[in-house]
Protein backbone atom coordinates (compact mmCIF):
# COMPACT_ATOMS: atom_id res chain seq x y z
CA UNK A 1 0.00 0.00 0.00
CA UNK A 2 2.90 2.50 -0.93
CA UNK A 3 -0.06 4.62 -2.60
CA UNK A 4 -0.66 6.38 0.45
CA UNK A 5 2.85 7.68 0.54
CA UNK A 6 2.87 8.45 -2.91
CA UNK A 7 -0.28 10.49 -2.01
CA UNK A 8 1.35 11.99 1.00
CA UNK A 9 4.05 13.21 -1.66
CA UNK A 10 1.64 14.87 -4.07
CA UNK A 11 0.15 16.54 -1.23
CA UNK A 12 3.40 17.59 0.12
CA UNK A 13 4.40 19.03 -3.50
CA UNK A 14 0.84 20.73 -3.78
CA UNK A 15 1.58 22.84 -0.51
CA UNK A 16 5.05 24.02 -1.82
CA UNK A 17 2.91 25.61 -5.02
CA UNK A 18 1.35 27.32 -2.78
CA UNK A 19 3.95 29.16 -1.61
CA UNK A 20 5.40 29.75 -4.80
CA UNK A 21 1.77 30.59 -6.50
CA UNK A 22 -0.24 32.01 -3.67
CA UNK A 23 -3.77 30.03 -4.10
CA UNK A 24 -5.85 28.81 -1.24
CA UNK A 25 -7.85 26.00 -3.16
CA UNK A 26 -6.86 23.18 -5.31
CA UNK A 27 -10.46 21.86 -7.03
CA UNK A 28 -8.69 19.05 -9.25
CA UNK A 29 -5.20 17.30 -9.51
CA UNK A 30 -4.00 15.49 -12.65
CA UNK A 31 -1.69 12.46 -12.06
CA UNK A 32 -0.03 10.92 -14.80
CA UNK A 33 0.86 7.00 -13.50
CA UNK A 34 2.43 4.36 -16.19
CA UNK A 35 1.21 0.95 -16.48
CA UNK A 36 4.51 -0.50 -15.54
CA UNK A 37 5.00 2.07 -12.21
CA UNK A 38 3.90 -0.34 -10.13
CA UNK A 39 0.76 1.65 -8.96
CA UNK A 40 -2.60 0.72 -8.27
CA UNK A 41 -5.10 3.51 -9.71
CA UNK A 42 -7.83 2.42 -7.15
CA UNK A 43 -5.47 2.51 -4.03
CA UNK A 44 -4.18 6.19 -5.43
CA UNK A 45 -8.01 7.24 -5.25
CA UNK A 46 -8.49 5.81 -2.12
CA UNK A 47 -5.59 6.50 -0.55
CA UNK A 48 -6.02 10.58 -2.08
CA UNK A 49 -8.94 11.24 -0.19
CA UNK A 50 -7.70 10.32 3.34
CA UNK A 51 -4.83 12.17 3.07
CA UNK A 52 -5.48 15.36 1.25
CA UNK A 53 -8.04 15.74 3.89
CA UNK A 54 -7.41 19.14 5.88
CA UNK A 55 -5.14 20.54 3.49
CA UNK A 56 -5.18 22.59 0.56
CA UNK A 57 -6.30 19.78 -1.36
CA UNK A 58 -8.82 18.97 1.11
CA UNK A 59 -12.05 17.68 -1.52
CA UNK A 60 -10.07 18.34 -4.17
CA UNK A 61 -10.95 15.64 -7.81
CA UNK A 62 -8.38 13.27 -8.55
CA UNK A 63 -7.71 12.85 -12.57
CA UNK A 64 -5.60 9.56 -13.45
CA UNK A 65 -4.32 10.21 -16.86
CA UNK A 66 -2.90 6.36 -17.42
CA UNK A 67 0.54 6.28 -19.55
CA UNK A 68 0.57 2.87 -21.39
CA UNK A 69 3.76 1.09 -21.61
CA UNK A 70 5.95 1.39 -24.87
CA UNK A 71 9.23 -0.16 -25.46
CA UNK A 72 11.54 -0.61 -28.26
CA UNK A 73 12.98 -4.04 -29.64
CA UNK A 74 16.47 -4.20 -29.66
CA UNK A 75 16.44 -6.98 -31.81
CA UNK A 76 13.45 -5.93 -34.92
CA UNK A 77 13.64 -2.42 -33.79
CA UNK A 78 10.49 -1.82 -33.56
CA UNK A 79 8.25 0.31 -30.94
CA UNK A 80 5.78 -2.17 -29.41
CA UNK A 81 3.38 -1.68 -26.35
CA UNK A 82 3.77 -3.72 -23.65
CA UNK A 83 1.83 -4.44 -20.43
CA UNK A 84 4.76 -5.91 -17.99
CA UNK A 85 8.49 -5.29 -17.79
CA UNK A 86 9.05 -8.59 -18.90
CA UNK A 87 6.89 -8.34 -21.81
CA UNK A 88 8.60 -10.09 -25.07
CA UNK A 89 8.34 -8.23 -28.15
CA UNK A 90 5.01 -8.92 -30.08
CA UNK A 91 6.87 -8.84 -33.46
CA UNK A 92 9.96 -11.41 -33.05
CA UNK A 93 9.56 -12.74 -29.13
CA UNK A 94 13.34 -11.16 -27.93
CA UNK A 95 13.70 -10.13 -24.48
CA UNK A 96 14.29 -7.68 -22.82
CA UNK A 97 13.18 -5.11 -24.49
CA UNK A 98 14.05 -1.30 -23.88
CA UNK A 99 11.35 0.56 -21.81
CA UNK A 100 10.82 4.33 -23.77
CA UNK A 101 7.04 4.51 -21.89
CA UNK A 102 5.10 3.13 -18.95
CA UNK A 103 7.48 3.97 -15.69
CA UNK A 104 5.72 7.97 -15.11
CA UNK A 105 4.28 8.46 -11.53
CA UNK A 106 4.34 12.78 -12.13
CA UNK A 107 1.90 15.83 -11.11
CA UNK A 108 0.78 17.28 -14.57
CA UNK A 109 -1.24 20.07 -13.54
CA UNK A 110 -3.37 21.74 -11.09
CA UNK A 111 -7.19 23.14 -11.25
CA UNK A 112 -6.43 26.43 -8.32
CA UNK A 113 -8.23 28.83 -6.84
CA UNK B 1 5.13 17.89 14.24
CA UNK B 2 9.01 18.47 14.06
CA UNK B 3 9.28 22.20 14.16
CA UNK B 4 12.64 21.86 11.97
CA UNK B 5 11.28 19.99 8.57
CA UNK B 6 7.40 19.94 9.41
CA UNK B 7 7.86 16.06 9.23
CA UNK B 8 4.34 14.46 10.78
CA UNK B 9 5.93 11.50 12.22
CA UNK B 10 2.76 9.85 12.02
CA UNK B 11 3.17 6.11 13.25
CA UNK B 12 6.51 6.06 12.54
CA UNK B 13 8.69 5.16 15.36
CA UNK B 14 12.72 5.76 15.32
CA UNK B 15 14.82 4.48 18.47
CA UNK B 16 17.03 6.59 20.36
CA UNK B 17 13.88 9.14 20.32
CA UNK B 18 16.30 12.31 19.20
CA UNK B 19 14.21 12.43 15.88
CA UNK B 20 13.84 16.06 16.25
CA UNK B 21 17.65 16.78 17.25
CA UNK B 22 18.19 18.10 13.59
CA UNK B 23 21.99 18.39 13.30
CA UNK B 24 21.74 16.14 9.62
CA UNK B 25 22.42 18.30 6.41
CA UNK B 26 19.27 17.48 4.21
CA UNK B 27 17.02 20.46 3.27
CA UNK B 28 14.03 21.85 4.78
CA UNK B 29 12.39 24.07 2.82
CA UNK B 30 9.03 22.46 2.42
CA UNK B 31 6.53 24.68 3.03
CA UNK B 32 4.52 24.49 6.87
CA UNK B 33 0.96 25.19 5.93
CA UNK B 34 -0.26 26.40 9.27
CA UNK B 35 1.57 29.82 7.67
CA UNK B 36 -1.44 29.96 5.21
CA UNK B 37 -4.12 32.14 5.74
CA UNK B 38 -1.58 34.98 7.13
CA UNK B 39 0.50 37.32 4.55
CA UNK B 40 0.02 37.62 1.04
CA UNK B 41 -3.11 34.74 1.82
CA UNK B 42 -4.61 36.94 3.73
CA UNK B 43 -5.03 39.78 1.33
CA UNK B 44 -7.13 37.32 -1.28
CA UNK B 45 -10.76 38.47 -1.14
CA UNK B 46 -12.81 35.87 0.21
CA UNK B 47 -15.54 34.40 -2.25
CA UNK B 48 -13.89 35.60 -4.82
CA UNK B 49 -12.20 32.28 -6.70
CA UNK B 50 -10.75 32.52 -9.86
CA UNK B 51 -9.92 29.04 -11.15
CA UNK B 52 -6.59 28.62 -13.18
CA UNK B 53 -4.67 25.76 -14.74
CA UNK B 54 -0.96 25.27 -13.37
CA UNK B 55 1.29 22.71 -15.16
CA UNK B 56 3.22 21.35 -12.40
CA UNK B 57 5.45 18.39 -13.94
CA UNK B 58 6.50 17.02 -11.03
CA UNK B 59 7.51 13.76 -10.14
CA UNK B 60 5.65 12.19 -7.46
CA UNK B 61 8.70 11.06 -6.23
CA UNK B 62 10.47 13.65 -5.95
CA UNK B 63 10.65 14.84 -2.57
CA UNK B 64 12.20 11.29 -1.06
CA UNK B 65 14.68 11.62 -4.00
CA UNK B 66 15.64 14.72 -2.62
CA UNK B 67 16.58 13.38 0.63
CA UNK B 68 18.24 9.78 -0.68
CA UNK B 69 20.05 12.68 -2.99
CA UNK B 70 21.66 14.10 0.29
CA UNK B 71 21.41 10.64 2.06
CA UNK B 72 23.77 9.40 -1.10
CA UNK B 73 25.87 12.52 -0.49
CA UNK B 74 26.70 11.68 3.14
CA UNK B 75 27.87 8.17 2.06
CA UNK B 76 30.12 9.08 -0.53
CA UNK B 77 32.03 11.34 1.90
CA UNK B 78 31.96 9.34 4.68
CA UNK B 79 33.40 6.46 2.48
CA UNK B 80 29.98 3.76 3.33
CA UNK B 81 29.07 1.33 1.66
CA UNK B 82 25.10 1.28 2.22
CA UNK B 83 23.13 -2.14 1.29
CA UNK B 84 19.74 -1.86 1.15
CA UNK B 85 18.15 -5.55 1.88
CA UNK B 86 14.93 -5.90 0.28
CA UNK B 87 12.54 -9.49 0.11
CA UNK B 88 9.46 -11.07 1.46
CA UNK B 89 9.05 -11.94 5.07
CA UNK B 90 10.65 -14.79 6.38
CA UNK B 91 13.29 -14.99 3.60
CA UNK B 92 16.26 -15.35 6.17
CA UNK B 93 17.26 -11.85 5.82
CA UNK B 94 17.86 -10.91 9.77
CA UNK B 95 19.84 -14.57 9.94
CA UNK B 96 22.15 -14.19 6.58
CA UNK B 97 22.79 -10.32 8.30
CA UNK B 98 23.80 -11.51 11.75
CA UNK B 99 25.82 -13.78 9.90
CA UNK B 100 27.78 -11.43 7.62
CA UNK B 101 28.43 -9.26 10.70
CA UNK B 102 29.44 -12.10 12.88
CA UNK B 103 31.70 -13.09 10.09
CA UNK B 104 33.01 -9.54 8.87
CA UNK B 105 32.74 -7.40 12.31
CA UNK B 106 36.59 -7.64 12.96
CA UNK B 107 37.60 -6.35 9.58
CA UNK B 108 35.28 -3.54 8.95
CA UNK B 109 33.54 -1.43 11.13
CA UNK B 110 29.46 -2.05 10.46
CA UNK B 111 25.78 -0.73 11.63
CA UNK B 112 22.47 -1.89 10.50
CA UNK B 113 19.07 0.24 10.58
CA UNK B 114 15.91 -2.05 11.02
CA UNK B 115 13.15 -1.80 9.34
CA UNK B 116 9.68 -3.03 10.53
CA UNK B 117 6.09 -1.75 11.29
CA UNK B 118 6.66 -3.43 14.88
CA UNK B 119 8.84 -4.59 17.70
CA UNK B 120 12.77 -3.81 18.55
CA UNK B 121 13.16 -7.56 18.07
CA UNK B 122 15.35 -7.63 14.59
CA UNK B 123 17.23 -4.81 16.69
CA UNK B 124 18.34 -6.13 19.33
CA UNK B 125 19.10 -10.00 17.48
CA UNK B 126 21.52 -7.34 15.36
CA UNK B 127 22.97 -5.83 18.69
CA UNK B 128 23.53 -9.06 20.32
CA UNK B 129 26.55 -9.76 17.70
CA UNK B 130 28.07 -6.78 18.94
CA UNK B 131 27.02 -4.68 16.14
CA UNK B 132 25.35 -1.03 16.41
CA UNK B 133 21.62 -1.36 14.96
CA UNK B 134 18.78 0.74 15.52
CA UNK B 135 14.91 -0.07 14.74
CA UNK B 136 12.78 2.16 12.64
CA UNK B 137 9.19 1.13 13.23
CA UNK B 138 6.88 2.15 10.50
CA UNK B 139 3.38 1.25 12.35
CA UNK B 140 1.27 0.53 9.26
CA UNK B 141 3.93 1.51 6.89
CA UNK B 142 4.73 -0.92 3.96
CA UNK B 143 8.29 0.83 3.52
CA UNK B 144 11.28 2.90 4.75
CA UNK B 145 11.39 6.31 3.08
CA UNK B 146 14.57 8.02 2.81
CA UNK B 147 13.54 10.89 4.92
CA UNK B 148 13.23 8.26 8.04
CA UNK B 149 17.01 6.85 7.08
CA UNK B 150 17.64 10.31 7.37
CA UNK B 151 16.57 10.76 10.69
CA UNK B 152 17.85 7.39 11.79
CA UNK B 153 21.37 7.94 10.62
CA UNK B 154 21.02 11.27 13.00
CA UNK B 155 20.83 8.51 16.08
CA UNK B 156 23.13 5.84 14.70
CA UNK B 157 26.32 7.28 14.41
CA UNK B 158 27.89 4.65 11.83
CA UNK B 159 31.66 5.39 11.64
CA UNK B 160 33.39 6.54 8.27
CA UNK B 161 34.52 3.64 6.53
CA UNK B 162 31.89 1.15 7.39
CA UNK B 163 29.44 -1.08 5.96
CA UNK B 164 25.98 -0.06 6.71
CA UNK B 165 23.15 -2.62 5.84
CA UNK B 166 19.46 -1.14 5.89
CA UNK B 167 17.11 -4.54 6.35
CA UNK B 168 13.80 -3.29 4.55
CA UNK B 169 10.47 -3.85 5.83
CA UNK B 170 9.94 -7.44 4.29
CA UNK B 171 7.69 -6.32 1.26
CA UNK B 172 8.44 -7.19 -2.20
CA UNK B 173 6.59 -4.36 -3.72
CA UNK B 174 6.86 -0.88 -1.94
CA UNK B 175 10.09 -0.54 -1.19
CA UNK B 176 10.79 -1.08 -5.05
CA UNK B 177 9.89 2.24 -5.46
CA UNK B 178 11.97 4.30 -2.50
CA UNK B 179 15.70 5.45 -2.92
CA UNK B 180 16.65 5.18 0.17
CA UNK B 181 20.18 6.96 -1.02
CA UNK B 182 21.86 2.85 -0.82
CA UNK B 183 24.80 2.38 -3.21
CA UNK B 184 22.43 -1.48 -4.35
CA UNK B 185 19.53 -2.75 -3.32
CA UNK B 186 19.88 -6.18 -2.53
CA UNK B 187 17.20 -8.71 -2.74
CA UNK B 188 17.04 -11.83 -0.79
CA UNK B 189 14.93 -14.81 -2.18
CA UNK B 190 14.77 -18.27 -0.15
CA UNK B 191 14.11 -21.68 -2.22
CA UNK B 192 11.19 -22.07 0.00
CA UNK B 193 9.67 -19.52 -1.73
CA UNK B 194 8.78 -19.78 -5.29
CA UNK B 195 11.47 -19.93 -8.90
CA UNK B 196 8.15 -17.65 -10.09
CA UNK B 197 8.67 -14.48 -7.65
CA UNK B 198 10.84 -12.39 -9.85
CA UNK B 199 8.42 -12.67 -12.61
CA UNK B 200 5.91 -12.04 -10.02
CA UNK B 201 6.99 -9.11 -8.02
CA UNK B 202 8.99 -7.85 -11.39
CA UNK B 203 9.73 -4.12 -10.23
CA UNK B 204 11.98 -5.34 -7.05
CA UNK B 205 14.11 -7.82 -9.17
CA UNK B 206 14.32 -5.11 -11.62
CA UNK B 207 15.70 -2.31 -9.30
CA UNK B 208 18.23 -4.98 -7.32
CA UNK B 209 21.73 -5.56 -8.44
CA UNK B 210 22.27 -8.23 -6.91
CA UNK B 211 20.29 -11.75 -5.66
CA UNK B 212 21.16 -13.97 -2.77
CA UNK B 213 19.40 -17.24 -3.61
CA UNK B 214 19.04 -18.13 0.17
CA UNK B 215 18.49 -21.32 2.39
CA UNK B 216 20.17 -23.38 -0.30
CA UNK B 217 21.14 -26.16 2.18
CA UNK B 218 17.39 -26.81 2.13
CA UNK B 219 17.47 -27.70 -1.75
CA UNK B 220 17.38 -31.62 -0.99
CA UNK B 221 14.30 -31.36 0.19
CA UNK B 222 12.30 -29.73 -1.74
CA UNK B 223 11.51 -29.25 -5.71
CA UNK B 224 13.03 -25.64 -6.41
CA UNK B 225 14.51 -25.05 -10.30
CA UNK B 226 17.45 -22.82 -8.96
CA UNK B 227 18.01 -22.47 -13.23
CA UNK B 228 14.59 -21.82 -13.90
CA UNK B 229 14.38 -18.94 -11.19
CA UNK B 230 17.72 -17.51 -11.98
CA UNK B 231 16.55 -17.34 -15.79
CA UNK B 232 13.14 -15.54 -14.31
CA UNK B 233 15.32 -13.27 -12.51
CA UNK B 234 17.41 -12.17 -15.52
CA UNK B 235 14.16 -12.10 -17.60
CA UNK B 236 13.22 -8.77 -15.86
CA UNK B 237 16.78 -7.65 -15.07
CA UNK B 238 19.44 -8.82 -17.25
CA UNK B 239 22.26 -7.03 -15.61
CA UNK B 240 21.49 -8.94 -12.04
CA UNK B 241 24.42 -10.26 -10.41
CA UNK B 242 22.99 -13.84 -8.50
CA UNK B 243 25.02 -15.47 -5.24
CA UNK B 244 23.23 -18.80 -3.87
CA UNK B 245 23.96 -18.71 -0.08
CA UNK B 246 22.74 -20.92 2.69
CA UNK B 247 23.19 -18.32 5.85
CA UNK B 248 22.75 -21.24 8.32
CA UNK B 249 25.54 -23.60 6.92
CA UNK B 250 27.52 -20.94 5.29
CA UNK B 251 27.86 -22.39 1.82
CA UNK B 252 28.75 -19.38 -0.39
CA UNK B 253 28.85 -17.12 2.24
CA UNK B 254 32.47 -16.47 0.82
CA UNK B 255 31.17 -14.63 -2.69
CA UNK B 256 28.86 -12.73 -0.34
CA UNK B 257 31.82 -11.35 1.72
CA UNK B 258 33.66 -10.82 -1.66
CA UNK B 259 31.58 -9.49 -2.99
CA UNK B 260 31.18 -7.22 0.13
CA UNK B 261 34.94 -6.34 0.09
CA UNK B 262 35.44 -5.33 -3.88
CA UNK B 263 31.88 -2.94 -3.63
CA UNK B 264 33.60 -1.22 -0.30
CA UNK B 265 37.05 -0.92 -2.09
CA UNK B 266 35.20 1.11 -4.79
CA UNK B 267 33.98 3.19 -3.27
CA UNK B 268 37.09 3.69 -0.40
CA UNK B 269 38.61 4.61 -3.78
CA UNK B 270 36.65 7.20 -4.46
CA UNK B 271 36.23 9.11 -0.97
CA UNK B 272 40.32 9.78 -0.56
CA UNK B 273 39.46 12.33 2.69
CA UNK B 274 37.17 9.36 4.30
CA UNK B 275 40.35 7.10 4.03
CA UNK B 276 42.58 9.26 5.87
CA UNK B 277 40.31 10.25 8.80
Amino acid sequence: MHEMSLCEGVVQLIEDQTRKQGFTKVSTVWLEIGALAGVEIEAMRFSFDAVAKDTVADGARLEIIEIAGRARCPACKQTVQVTARYDACPECGHYPLEILAGEEMRISELEVQ
Amino acid sequence: MCTTCGCGQGETKIEGGQHHAHDHSHEHEHPHTHAFGHGVMAAHAPGVSQSRILRIEQDILSKNNAYAADNRQQFAARGMLVLNLVSSPGSGKTTLLTRTLTDMQAEVPMAVIEGDQQTVLDAERIRATGVKAIQINTGKGCHLDAHMVGHALENLQAEDNSMLFIENVGNLVCPASFDLGEAHKVVILSVTEGEDKPLKYPDMFHAADLMLLNKTDLLPHLNFDVEQCIAHAQRVNPGIRVMQVSASSGEGMRNWYDWLRATHRMILDSAPEAMEA
